[in-house]
């Protein structure tokens, strides 16, 4: 059983509520934290190995020891709760459940980089999450744990969550702020960082909401306890969020370097495929890493198990490897059409393309057309060797990532699952067109 | 939205427009934009018509244009006209997986409408979406702020029932009741 840091009391029965959580040693960590030098909690957390939790793993402790402080000059925490990247449900679970560990984490990590004023963007079709963390800051502020002279320490601090409208791009740091800022979500071209220009032109942090919540344990039980959870320079616990075809998907806190086979497979996490079916391919870390075959998920290419973390799953590099991503792990029995699920995909990256960057705005469209051509079943040879074409000229040549996000995807389909795209395209008579997908509950196909 | 309607907010929307412009710095109260667009949404009929968009231009002291861009860049901006219930059915890869396509295929027939347009009682809009951060309970779709998940044909049924019954006025994502102190 791994260790429940975040999530230890996700189940007490009204924990969104600011007497239970405190009931629950809620916001002693804050105190605790009030009384330490704010430099000293920016050493804890580089010595916990925190890595960033949205996708990148960027260790957190750097990113915050590159924020400039010039005099005069406001600084921000920005809580990046743009959840959107397909697969990842987590920090909405996180916020629903338990808003206040969030509060906490915030106010902890704003006395720390010495920010006054801080914001949590949350991706606008989460209202209702909103609200529950606008409540949750209201009654903060009636128990004095935000606002002025937070218990008495003289430290002020101001905590406002801003709802976004729905793009996915805003979950790029710099498109956040500029969101933030009420533009539309542009990211911008770095350098500057927003280390040193931020929202507003001032120096800015954005933290996705695992690490600000992992700033709590990290915090109250140091930085060296923190880091002996894990492997290597995973530490810590990572919050996984499955999906797909699992028997038991959801939620799972787990410590990094858990076997990806224990993981689908043991009653204690997935309990394995529905239905009993087999496992074709997953999807570990949100839409945007490459899909790996289940041979190749469960084992890495020299045949070591395949662990849950960051150095392992990538083991390999791309081409028999992927990435830890966000943790958003999406399982495919053995029915599932990967270039129908590609394409869901592929559709994905060209709705939330910018449109700043040609390659990624005319390639992500070019993409989803061929994938439709094909799966139509007038696809040719040349297509599936255009689509690797295309796929080549997007990554690395687009001002933010969303232009890789959306390459590495069709990259790792026609690498891993090739005769599969050839077979829509030398028996297209065979494509089934209701087997494309999964039915809902048996239905009568003749409902729909 | 009739024509001669008053272009204002509420009172209660007011108050807390200007709760929220005060959580920005000094000067940036253009920062406030995505929320009140959602509030204007909740205001009229759940959706921005170009007057109300020159509306919120004029609360917050900024350009209409600079109203236009930001919303014709978000998703769940309505530039038309819309039902009374706005349906988001999630259609990504991992509602994929789990039979999205028999959803919005079923809703169709249902609705009498095909996605993105308006059923022929003014009740409801059929909208597909990309990713709504609740793949582990697909399928699912979205109505104002509520998520309906692990989503059957019967479940379907029952919340449309229930939608026709009960909804009165157009739900918007940020709900009326929400917007009074």
């Amino acid at each position: 059983m791994g260790r429940k840091l975040l999530t230890e009391h996700i189940n007490v029965p009204g924990i969104r509520n600011l007497d239970t959580y405190r009931k629950h040693g809620g916001y002693e960590t804050l105190k605790k934290a009030l009384g330490m030098k704010p430099e000293d909690i920016v050493e804890e957390v580089k010595k916990s190995g925190l890595r960033g939790r949205g996708g990148a793993g960027f260790p957190t402790g750097m990113k915050w020891g590159f924020l400039a402080k010039p005099e005069g000059v406001p600084r921000y925490l920005v809580c990046n709760a743009d959840e959107s990247e397909p697969g990842t449900f987590k920090d909405r679970y996180m916020m629903e459940f338990l808003p206040h560990l969030l509060i906490e984490g915030m106010a902890i990590g704003s006395f720390a980089l010495g920010c006054r004023t801080s914001y949590i963007y949350i991706r606008g079709e989460l209202m209702y999450v909103f609200h529950i963390l606008q409540e949750a800051i209201d009654e903060a502020y009636a128990a004095g744990l935000l606002g002025k002279n937070i218990l008495g320490t003289g430290f002020d601090f101001d905590l406002n969550v801003h709802c976004g409208g729905g793009a996915y791009i805003c979950g790029e740091e710099t498109a956040l702020i500029e969101s933030l800022e009420g533009k539309r979500g542009n990211p911008r071209i770095k350098p500057p960082f927003p280390a040193i220009k931020g929202v507003w032109g001032c120096p800015t942090v954005v933290n996705n909401v695992e690490s600000i919540m992992a700033v709590v344990p990290i915090i109250r039980d140091g930085g060296d306890e923190y880091a002996k959870i894990g492997i290597g320079k995973s530490t810590g616990t990572k919050l996984i969020s499955a999906c797909g075809h699992l028997k038991k998907p959801g939620v799972y806190e787990i410590d990094l370097g858990l076997p990806v086979e224990e993981f689908i497979y043991s009653d204690e996490y997935c309990g394995g495929i529905r239905n009993d079916k087999k496992l074709k391919a997953v999807v570990a870390g949100g839409s945007s890493v490459p899909i790996l075959p289940a041979e190749l998920i469960l084992k890495t290419a020299a045949g070591e198990p395949r662990l849950m973390s960051y150095e392992s799953l990538s083991d390999g590099g791309f081409a028999s490897g992927t990435m830890l991503g966000s943790g958003g792990f999406i399982a495919m029995d053995e029915d599932t059409s990967i270039v129908k699920n590609l394409y869901t995909f592929t559709r994905f990256y060209h709705h939330e393309s910018c449109g700043q960057c040609s390659p990624c705005r005319e390639g992500t469209g070019w993409m989803e057309k061929l994938l439709h051509k094909i799966l139509d079943g007038h696809g040719t040879l040349q297509d599936v060797d255009l689509l690797w074409e295309i796929q080549s000229k997007i990554e690395g040549k687009t001002i933010c990532p969303l232009g890789d996000a959306a390459a590495w995807p069709v990259a790792s389909a026609i690498r891993h699952f090739k005769s599969e795209f050839e077979e829509y395209v030398r028996n297209p008579q065979n494509i089934q067109k209701d087997r494309h997908y999964y039915r809902v509950n048996n239905i009568n196909p003749e409902l729909v | 939205m009739s024509e001669n309607k008053e272009i204002k907010f509420s009172e209660d929307a007011l108050a807390l427009v200007s709760r929220i412009i005060n959580r920005y710095p000094e000067g940036r109260q253009k920062s406030a934009l995505l929320p009140v667009l959602h509030i204007a949404q909740a205001e009229f009929d759940g959706w921005l018509s170009p007057a109300v968009m020159d509306y919120v231009a004029s609360l917050l002291n900024i350009q209409s244009i600079e109203v236009y861009e930001v919303a014709s860049f978000y998703s769940m901006f309505n530039l038309k006209p819309v039902g009374k219930c706005v349906v988001e059915v999630c259609r990504t890869g991992p509602c994929w997986l789990m039979g999205a396509e028999d959803i919005v295929k079923y809703m169709e027939k249902k609705l009498g409408v095909k996605e993105g347009g308006t059923s022929a009682d003014g009740m409801f809009t059929l909208k597909t979406v990309e990713c709504l951060a609740s793949c582990g309970t697909a399928p699912m779709m979205q109505i104002g702020e509520t998520y309906h998940e692990n989503l059957t044909l019967q479940k379907i049924d029952d919340i449309l029932d229930g939608c026709r019954n009960n909804v009165t006025e157009p739900i918007a994502h940020w709900r009326k009741n929400k917007i009074k102190a």
